[in-house]
């Protein structure tokens, strides 16, 4: 280490984007003297940055804006709350469970923290890991990708782009081609129906006469240096056709980057695939917390940001009184269909972010009961129609006081 | 021919060396230590992008070579070279050792055939392992595991790193690269020398070396032979996420059936773990695509050996395509009388081999009358470690204190920085696409594929080169206008 900190600060957040600013900020206003919030980036203020259109800031700031302007005011908000950001700062490390490696053009450095919170966000899984067979040409992105070519580099991304997927991001990578001068000729998704809100459809698909290709799969994508079309299949009848273009857009997909949370030894929440975090958003480990799409990806960024500044009350209470939950969570289980649920243990009857349990579903379910049950005691149970996958999904925390801390572990699960 | 009219005699060349793959770019760095003219003429716009690029990356010992083929020998002793050599130039090797699983009473009963095959081929350090001590080794393994011969000399290396050191080390010491120059013929001039046509004009050597991998037969055929055929093997390969890294300490080998070679499970000096190859015959020499079979393959196939392996994310897949022929062994020949080698049918173990050849091919050519007379001051290089095993740049306070660059990580998956991109575009052999960078830096590489750098190093790239963006992403010119300057 070159220039080791002797000191130990307050709380240092990982990742600079909405959930990490926002608890930043939170726990600067709770009185904490010392935060530090580092991203990796040039820039703090997270995937907002390039997400150029509108409908950020609802829930959190109570104003609706892009995602540009709604990522420069949280660093406003950050530097006036006096939470000291350090953007091209890599996190390459832990130097013991409550201290950090640091790697930035200042050199190499080591940062203890009381506290640290995990808010690395999450990324779409690539072509790659979906195991698109095919050529391997120029031209395949991710919207994350394309939208950093398109809004921070101002550079065309292609001419006829396929999008893979057909989720609100799908709707979002139809958007930025479109202000990109190219044309996208089709929407492909392995369900049955698209998965937006109508609305947000009709202004992208819509409006630009973009078909969406149901129940088809990308199942070759072909090239030489460039992508010169895709192979579809048709998931019922296996029948195959090709479409010309030169972009390929793989879309949604999302995966936590949970790297640091797993060198960190966390204990991991196979559904989430995030570090197993109870309501008050304590992992495993003794001081370390996590927030933001890092634990659910992915919500919208206010959903995030309310997850940072809940993190930040919790932080505020460890900071002040050490307490830290004795035994080990009783952690939260899925059944199929359900795909995963956030926060996914319990070890209090803290409640979670904006008291609500999220959860999502792998399928189209038109109505089915919610039953939440530790062994076979159900501790809650709700009906809900017209479930899509993907889309966000709420369940109450009222029960949580029901539950034994004790006893078995939790299962959400869909009755009819 | 008629050719002798345009040349002139001082642009004649020794050597041509066709093919700047591992092989050719070997053979052009054995060529520089002498007094001699060489050219390196590659097709490609960079070094190594064929078969070179898309391999197992092992360093293999030989020890399960044919014995008494002339793979076994140039194996066997190119593993020793590269070794001395990697350590000297950079390029990241890790001797990692190799464990050689049998998992049926017929792959147990060949344990002992495979040892005296090994000692055979010169290496006596292959053992027998206790399956107790099989899986202390390798706790991860899937249980049912009967035997094991350990190599502990198996060794991965980076195949990026190798023909690049070689091919940058021949330029340093004076051979003229020829890169985006496929050669389209072969003529010869009254005095027997040859003259090799490419789009980018007609260059002359004395001797011409066919080191063109899977086009050596048609090159092959136009000197008038006909000894072999090229029939591609292609081999998918996948690549893990670096989380499933401590999964695996050595190379996994499986025992040979009639059936199958089996499949390898290997830690990657990048520090992920690759799964494969599939083997399949192809006709196509540009079938580099992958196929949902051969992934779905690969990955039933490799839950059977170390199940957690695949429930880790995928980073990448490969797919290579190895130059088989109708031979078992490699197929170099030299034809004294035209001043002509061939070498060809270098299948899966070139890498390994490739300094062993380049010897063997450089002495064939003194045989064959080229004058070898070594140069005052052979210079070395020492490229830019990329290895996961030796101290990269954003891990060296000193390094960054010197260049603040190479505290900017801009490829946050795999750890490269500003400043190891800049010096890659600035190289002896500069990378001139976003591949090339891939390659040199390991850039672009890794779990996210570029959801998070690559518009930054498009960048990068585009800007050192004079180049706009979208035509480093292949774009037609039309599209090249940035948004904003059209109405």
């Amino acid at each position: 280490m070159s220039r080791p900190s002797a000191r130990t600060v307050d709380l240092i957040v990982v990742g600079a984007g909405p959930a990490g600013l926002a608890a930043a900020i939170e726990l600067r206003r709770l009185g904490a003297t010392e935060v530090i919030a580092v991203d990796r980036e040039s820039e703090a203020g997270g995937i907002p940055r390039h997400a150029n259109h509108i409908g950020f800031g609802m829930r959190d700031l109570h104003r609706i804006t892009t995602g540009p302007r709604y990522a420069r005011r949280y660093v406003d908000l950050a530097e006036r709350a006096g939470v000291d950001v350090r953007t091209c700062t890599s996190v390459t490390g832990w130097a013991n469970p409550t201290a950090l490696s640091l790697t930035s053009p200042a050199g190499i450095d080591m940062i203890a923290a009381r506290a640290i919170v995990l808010a690395t966000g999450c990324r779409e899984r690539p072509r790659s890991a979906r195991l698109i067979p095919g050529d391997r040409p120029l031209g395949v992105f991710t919207t994350g990708t394309l939208q950093q070519l398109v809004y921070l580099h101002h550079q065309r991304a292609g001419r006829r782009a396929v999008v893979i997927g057909a989720e609100h991001v799908s709707f979002s990578a139809v958007l930025t081609l479109a202000h990109a001068g190219a044309v996208t000729v089709a929407m492909v998704t392995e369900h049955p129906r698209h998965q937006t809100y109508a609305p947000y459809r009709w202004l992208s698909t819509g409006r630009l006469r973009v078909p969406i290709l149901t129940s088809q799969r990308v199942t070759r994508i072909i090239g030489g240096r460039r992508v010169e079309a895709v192979e579809l299949t048709d998931v019922h009848t296996g029948a195959r056709r090709l479409l010309a273009c030169d972009t390929v857009v793989v879309t949604g997909d999302w995966i936590p980057d949970h790297e640091l949370a797993r060198r960190g030894g966390l204990i991991m929440d196979p559904a989430t695939r995030a570090p197993r975090v109870d309501g008050a958003l304590r992992t495993s480990a003794r001081g370390v917390f996590a927030a933001g799409n890092l634990i659910h990806a992915a919500e919208t960024a206010d959903v995030a940001a309310l997850s940072g500044r809940h993190v930040a009350q919790t932080i505020a209470a460890f900071l002040d009184r050490g307490q830290w939950p004795d035994s080990p969570s009783v952690p939260i289980g899925c059944r199929s269909p359900l795909r995963w649920v956030s926060p996914s243990a319990v070890s209090s009857a803290d409640p979670p972010p904006r008291r609500r349990f999220l959860w999502r579903v792998d399928a189209f379910v038109e109505s089915a009961e919610l039953r939440i049950r530790q062994g076979r005691r159900v501790l809650f149970r709700n009906r809900y129609r017209h479930l899509v996958p993907t889309m966000p999904l709420r369940a109450p925390a009222d029960w949580l006081p029901a539950v034994d801390l004790h006893g078995d572990a939790i299962t959400f699960e869909l009755g009819d | 021919m008629s050719e002798s009219a345009q040349r002139d005699p001082a642009a004649t060349y020794d050597v041509i060396v066709i093919g700047a793959g591992v092989v050719g770019a070997a053979i052009a760095r054995e060529l520089s230590r002498y007094r001699v003219r060489c050219a390196l003429v590659e097709a490609a716009s960079d070094v190594g992008t064929g078969t070179s690029k898309a391999n197992t990356a092992i360093l293999h010992t030989g020890f399960d070579a044919k014995a008494g083929s002339l793979e076994a020998r140039l194996v066997r002793r190119g593993h020793s070279l590269l070794r001395g050599y990697g350590t000297a130039a950079g390029i990241p090797i890790e001797c990692s050792g190799a464990l050689l699983i049998a998992w049926s009473a017929e792959q147990q009963a060949a344990l002992p055939a495979i040892i005296a095959t090994a000692e055979r081929n010169g290496y006596t350090a292959a053992r027998h392992v206790s399956v107790e001590e099989l899986y202390r080794a390798e706790p991860h393994l899937a249980p049912g595991a009967l035997g094991a011969i350990k190599v502990p000399d198996e060794s991965i290396i980076c195949p990026f790193t190798t023909p690049l050191a070689y091919a940058t080390q021949a330029v340093v010491n004076g051979v003229d690269l020829r890169l985006s120059s496929p050669v389209e013929s072969i003529g010869r001039h009254a005095d027997g020398t040859h003259a090799v046509r490419t789009p980018r004009g007609t260059l002359h050597s004395r001797y011409v070396v066919n080191a063109a991998g899977l086009h050596a037969d048609t090159i092959d055929r136009w000197f008038g032979y006909s000894a072999f055929t090229v029939t591609p093997r292609r081999g998918e390969l996948i690549v893990f996420d670096k989380l499933a890294r401590p999964l695996v300490s050595r190379i996994l080998l499986q025992v040979p059936t009639a059936v199958s070679k089996g499949i390898l499970i290997s830690p990657t000096v990048f520090g992920n773990v690759m799964l494969g190859p599939t083997a399949e015959e192809v006709p196509d020499r540009r079938a580099t695509g992958s196929t949902a079979e051969g992934t779905a393959s690969l990955i039933e196939r490799g839950r059977r050996i170390l199940p957690q392996l695949v429930d880790e994310e995928v980073t990448a897949v490969y797919v290579g395509l190895r130059a088989a022929t109708e031979h078992s062994d490699y197929q170099i020949r030299f034809h004294p009388e035209q001043r002509y080698v061939c070498v060809g049918g270098i299948r899966s173990t070139g890498l390994s081999a490739s300094m062993a050849i380049a010897e063997y091919v450089v002495e064939g050519l003194a045989d064959a009358g080229l004058s070898l007379v070594p140069v005052d001051d052979f210079r070395t290089v020492r490229m830019p470690n990329i290895g996961e095993a030796f101290t990269r740049p954003y891990q060296s306070p000193d390094q960054i204190a010197a260049d603040s660059n190479y505290g900017d990580i801009i490829c946050h998956c795999e750890g490269v920085t500003r400043g190891e991109i800049l010096d890659s575009l600035r190289a002896v052999i500069p990378a001139r696409s976003l591949d090339g960078v891939r390659r040199r830096t390991r850039a672009l590489l890794g779990r996210c594929q570029g959801f998070y750098c690559m518009a930054a190093v498009a960048r990068l790239v585009a800007d050192r080169n004079q180049q706009s963006i979208p035509s480093l992403l292949a774009l037609d010119p039309d599209d090249v206008t940035p948004i904003g300057s059209h109405s």
